[in-house]
Order: C-alpha cells, then structure tokens, then sequence
C-alpha cells in the first residue's frame, strides 16, 4: 500500500475541480436561459404556449436530476441514433433541471412588480416589449437573485453526479485517488466536501455582489 | 339640444370636432355594470371634472381612454380614429396592438399613486419615453425634460431618485413624465387623493398652470370640489356608471338639479366654499 | 426504437423495487424530521457557541453534495469499524443532509408562534416540555406541513443517488436491466415515468395543502 500525504492529491483534486466548475458555469448559463424562455412562456398570452411551459416545469421538476442525467446520456442517443458525449449530457441535464426550478423564480417575480408600473408604462405609449425591457425586468431581477443564488448552490451540488457518467469532474477524481490508496477515504472524502464547500461560498459571493450592485436607487 | 346630449361647446364657443367621442360605451367586470352606454365628448382644450362617487365608474372612464381596460360595448374616437376598432374591409374588427399603439400616443394620464420607475433617476423617469417611444435623440429629450421638470419646481431634484421624494413631489414628476410626451388629452385620475393635505396645493397649482397654458384637453377625476371649479370647462357628476348631470361649475356647484347630485354635494358641503353657496339655497331646492 | 412489449415486460420487475425507494424516502424522511428538530433548537439556543456551531455545521452539509456525503458514509466510515449497509448508509446521508434544510424550515414555523404564547404557557406555570408538546408544537407544525411535504417529494426524488453506494433500488435496477439487453431506452424511461407518475400528483397535493393553510 501507497502511503501517500493528502497534500499529493491536490493537483488531480484541482484538475478534477476544473471540470466541476467549467460544468457548473456552462450549466449555469443554460439553466439561466431555459428558467427565463419557460418563465415568459408560462406569462404568455396563448394557452397553447402557457402549456409547454408548465409541461417542461413539471416535467423536469417532477422526476429526479441522475434519472435525467441517465435518460439523457444512455437513452437519448439510441432514441434519435446520435452520439451525445457526457460533457453535452450533463449541461443539458442540469441546464433543463434547474431551468425548470428557475423558471418559477422568473416568472413570480415578474409578477410581482406592481401592476402600477406597466400602467404608467403603457401610459406612455411603451410597446410591450419596451415596458418588459426597461421598467418591469430591471425591477424584476433584483427579486430573482436570492432564489437564484440558492439555485446556483444546488446546481454546483448536482455537478457531483455527473461523476455517474464517467466525466471527470472533481468527485471522479476523488474516486480516483482512493484507488491508488484506500486507507486515505476519509482525508479524501474531506477534502473533497472541503473544495465544494469552498466552491460554494465563493459563488454564493459572486451573487451577493450581484445583489448589491442592482440595489441601486432603492431606499 | 346638441348640448345635452354632448355636453358642450369647446372652450372658445365655435363648434369643433371633439378630440374624444364615447358612443354608448359600457363596462361590465363579470355582472357587476361599472359603467351604462355612456355619450360624451371633449373638445380641444377643453377642461372637464369629473365628480361623483366611489364606484361611479369615473376612474374606469379614463382608464378605457388610456386603453388600461377595454369597453364591453361601444367605441371611442379620439381626434376622428377609432381607438379600440378597426376599419377592415368596411367592417369593425377590434383593434391590434399596433392600432392602439398609435392612437394611444395622444392620451396622457397621470395616476393617483404616480407609478414613478423606481430604478430610474427622476430625469431618467421623464426622458425614457421620449427616447424610447417617440425616438428623441438623448440630447433633445434631456433638454425638453430639464425645462418641464423646471416648470414644476423640481429642478434640483433631477438626479435623485423616487423613493427620496415626497409624494407631492413624486407627483409633480408623474405630471412632468407625462406631459412632455405633449397628448392631445391629459387624464388625471385623483392625482391628489393619495397626498398628505399639505402637499396637495404644489400638485393643485402645477396642474392650474398647465390648465392655463392652454392647448391640452384635461380629463381631472377628483374630489378638489373648489380647485375643480376653478379650472375647469365644465363638470361631470357621474353616479352608478351614467353621467347624471353635467354643466359649467356654477351650474353644478351652485344650482344642482338632480336629488343624486345635492346628496353627494351636501357631504362636502362643509369642506368647501365657492361664493354664494348657503345651506338655504339648497334646501330650498330641494322643495 | 421503442418496443412496447419489451417496456410492458420490464415493468413488474421495476414495479417491484418501488416499494425500496419509498421506503428509503419515508425513513429518510423520519430521520431528517429526528434530527432536524434538535439542530433547530440548537440554532436558536442562547448560548452563542452552540448557536453558531449549528448554523456553521448546517452551511457546511448544505454546501456540499449529497452524494459525497453518502460515499463518506459507505465508503469511509468503515474505516473507523462503522459499517453500514447500503440502505442504511442511505437513509442516514438523506436524513443527515436534509435535516439541515429541515431545521431551518422547523425555526420558521416555531418563530411564527406568538410570543404571548410563551407568556401564557408560563402564566399557566406549564414546564418547558409541556410548553413544547402542548403548546408550541401543536401551532408550529400545521402551517409548515406543505413544506415539508416538499422537501418530502424532493427526497423521494434523490432516492436513485442510493444506487451510487450499491442499493438496489429503481435506478439501479433499470441500469441492470439495461445492461443486461442492452435496450437502456425502455427501463430508464420507464423509471422516469414513474417517478413523475408518483411526484407529480404528491406536489398537486402538497399545493392543495399549502391552500388550505394559507386561507386559516
């Protein structure tokens, strides 16, 4: 048996932390744009399109994220007879899970901006659009960002699944380590819970940055 | 008599087309009727209060005009176009949101809780439409909001935002927002009723100028019964969604008709003075 | 493609494991209500040290995947002479992870108690554990069940996370069905079905529910 100082896991660690957080941004990007197109749909005028969204929430909502993971890496591409690499089918999973989730962020705060705002709005002869763009979206998004940072957090704890599907990302690492030395478990699972943690709360810094900055010309 | 059935003459007496046409406009929310087959006109320039009970229908008068809700029966016509139809092929179809939006630009109102953007910076309020709707360069809507801002005394104010104003102040910003989009009618809908009373008479005074500056037609929803009399053309007294009674401030003030009418004046008749007003007169009335 | 026969023939085998993950859920969730009591408790206690240990223990297992924690429970704890096994391992990672979202979900419901309650109780000269049990308790719990029949449902749906540490439950039987024909397409989306078959009405229920003590 390899006696190993935890100290040497560290560069495989990071190697692995990398994949978590370029999956994690990528996710991030693509659950941002699925929670404001399903968020808007379900805000929508036509019932055929309130629908689809409200089918894409449920959906993605009500079953479980390493169900989807699976679906969409084993199931998928024999369904359409395509080849999906794993990084492809883990963005798109997490993206659409935790699009759905903020979906329902998007959308109640969008309503919760007072009615009183696309009154004057349209008082002024805004289109739509205009109103959406400049009056009710930036009063709408500070509201979004508290819910969105939790989501952030459990989007970053979700990459560790992806690990299932053999991506390399820092739990695969981990996994990796222990098998050159297995009496090291627990210094390794701690280090691991230990840079997640880390990874965490600097994300969840990054968001309260946000916050502060769209304060702005608030009491 | 065409007055009665329209209500007036424009401002300087020589018939003119009305600026805005109801035609047997109701409004109904579920069973409940908000407002019955209502006729009325407004002329240019002309200023018209309009009084009367909660629940009258007044506000929702205006707010069909500022196509906030839609009639359930009847058109309106502001400057001669149909506001809320279109003529397709000789026939009525309701309108697109592109018809309204071209109608819409001559209507201006003015809110009871002023729904100033709280984002935005008191000039931002006053410029972003001009800039975004009517395609003003930042330039030129900057100095026209300077100057309306100035004409309402707020000019030391325009970096600021919202929620360090007073109400009369967040106000007198709403009144420049709106006017400096220059509407053929400006609506006011109680725009003093949600002030504290020392703040009312700034907002009352920016709105007597604007009154007299001349050109725009005003719609003022309120319970000012003094300052209504003041400035306006004449006055409305509406009641379970029909316009009960109309005429110049002196006819409705001093000499009402209708028993719905005295009711409702004689509940302010303590809060409001316009000479020659005695109690004797009006109980004599209503022998 | 899709073979209807070959999903219709999969089905019972898969049927049969449901009773698994319920099971894995309903005792995970008992375990996380057991411990998220005390951890609540502990956040709000007057002593500052035990009130901040609590919050920083709930932000660390927050922070952290579920999924780490469970293999450090399978797969390192033995190293320490602690042996669980799969279910076991199971049903603790889900309570110890959850209880910490629980604990802050029992704070709410017990602050949204009246203070004159309080007062009362002790007007009344009830101990502190009748004060709990009679009093409090019985007015935090009601207005907080949709939420915890949230977290419920969430739970339910982290069951196939257990296939990580060896438990045969619908996740992993799906896979071992898969791999066994090679037709990964039916069982996985079979096992979707179902968990959306079994989650979906739960939430409408838990809506319903959240209605009902939004009108009290």
């Amino acid at each position: 048996m390899l006696q190993t100082s935890i100290w040497e896991f560290t560069p495989l660690l990071l190697r692995g932390a990398l994949i978590t957080i370029e999956v994690t941004l990528a996710a991030t990007v693509a659950a941002v744009l699925c929670a404001f197109l399903s968020g808007f749909l379900r805000l929508s005028k036509s019932r055929i399109l309130r629908l689809i969204g409200t089918v894409y929430v449920e959906v993605f909502r009500g079953t479980s994220l390493l169900v989807q993971l699976f679906w969409l890496y084993f199931a998928l591409p024999i369904l359409l007879d395509i080849h999906i690499s794993a990084m492809s089918a883990a963005i798109a999973a997490i993206g659409l899970n935790y699009g759905a989730y903020g979906s329902e962020v998007v959308r109640s705060s969008i309503v919760s901006v007072p009615k009183g705002q696309y009154e004057a709005a349209t008082a002024l002869n805004m289109s739509p659009w205009l109103r959406m763009r400049r009056v009710v979206l930036p009063q709408a998004l500070p509201l979004m960002l508290p819910s969105f940072g939790n989501l952030q957090i459990e989007l970053l704890k979700g990459t560790s699944l992806v690990y299932l599907i053999t991506l390399t990302d820092l739990t695969y690492q981990g996994m990796i380590l222990r098998s050159y030395d297995s009496s090291k478990t627990p210094e390794i699972f701690a280090m691991l819970l230990f840079l997640y943690f880390i990874l965490a709360y600097s994300f969840t810094w990054v968001i309260r940055f946000l916050e502060r900055r769209t304060a702005k010309g608030r009491a | 008599m065409d007055d009665e059935v329209h209500g007036g003459r424009s401002p300087d007496g020589v018939h003119q087309e009305p600026v805005v046409k109801y035609r047997k406009v109701s409004k109904s929310f579920g069973s409940t009727v908000v407002l019955n087959e209502i006729d009325l006109d407004i002329y240019p320039g002309e200023k018209v209060a309009v009084i009367g009970p909660s629940g009258s229908g007044k506000t929702t008068l205006a707010r069909m005009l500022m196509t906030l809700e839609e009639p359930t029966a009847g058109t309106i016509e502001v400057d001669g176009e149909l506001l809320w139809h279109q003529e397709v092929k000789g026939k009525l179809v309701p309108a697109n949101e592109k018809h309204l939006h071209n109608v819409r630009s001559k209507i201006g109102m003015v809110f009871q809780h002023f729904h100033l953007f709280p984002h935005m910076t008191i000039l931002r309020n006053v410029t972003e439409a001009p800039i975004h709707v009517q395609g003003m360069s930042r330039a030129e809507a900057t100095e026209r909001a300077l100057e309306m801002l100035e004409k309402v005394g707020l000019s030391d104010k325009v970096d600021e935002y919202p929620s360090r104003l007073s109400g009369g102040q967040k106000q007198r910003v709403a009144i420049a927002r709106a006017v400096v989009m220059r509407p053929r009618v400006m609506l006011f809908d109680e725009a003093t009723s949600a002030l504290d009373p020392e703040l009312v008479g700034e907002v009352l005074s920016v709105i007597k100028d604007l009154a007299a500056a001349g050109d725009m037609a005003m719609m003022l929803i309120t319970h000012e019964m003094d300052f209504a009399g003041e400035i306006a053309d004449r006055v409305i007294f509406t009641d379970m969604g029909s316009i009960v009674e109309q005429g110049t401030p002196e006819q409705i003030f001093e000499r009402p008709q209708s028993p719905r009418l005295q009711a409702f004046l004689s509940r302010f008749r303590q809060t409001w003075f316009m000479g020659g007003v005695q109690e004797a007169s009006i109980s004599a009335e209503k022998r | 493609m899709w073979d209807w026969s070959y999903a219709f023939q999969i089905l019972p085998e898969l049927a049969n494991v449901l009773p698994i993950t319920i099971a894995a859920t309903v005792v995970g969730f008992a375990a996380a209500c057991a411990l998220g009591l005390p951890l609540s408790l502990a956040r709000k206690s007057n002593y500052k040290a035990i009130s901040y240990l609590a919050l920083g223990w709930i932000e660390f297992i927050r922070s952290t995947p579920l999924l780490v924690q469970l293999f450090f429970l399978f797969y390192a704890l033995p190293l320490y002479g602690i042996s669980f096994s799969p279910f076991a391992a199971g049903v603790l990672g889900l309570g110890l992870h959850y209880s910490t979202y629980m604990s802050e979900v029992f704070r709410s419901g017990i602050d949204a108690v009246p203070a004159g309650q309080w007062e009362a109780a002790k007007a009344l000269n009830f101990g502190k554990r009748r004060t709990w049990t009679n009093i409090i308790l019985p007015q935090a719990v009601p207005p907080i069940i949709p939420v915890m029949g949230n977290y419920f449902i969430t739970m339910f749906k982290e069951t196939p996370l257990l296939s990580a540490i060896t438990l045969v439950e619908l996740l992993q039987t799906a896979k071992a069905i898969g791999s066994g024909s090679f037709r990964y397409l039916e069982a996985f989306t079979l096992v979707g079905l179902l968990f959306f078959l079994l989650s979906y009405p739960s939430s409408l229920l838990v809506g319903r529910l959240e209605k009902r003590f939004q009108r009290k």
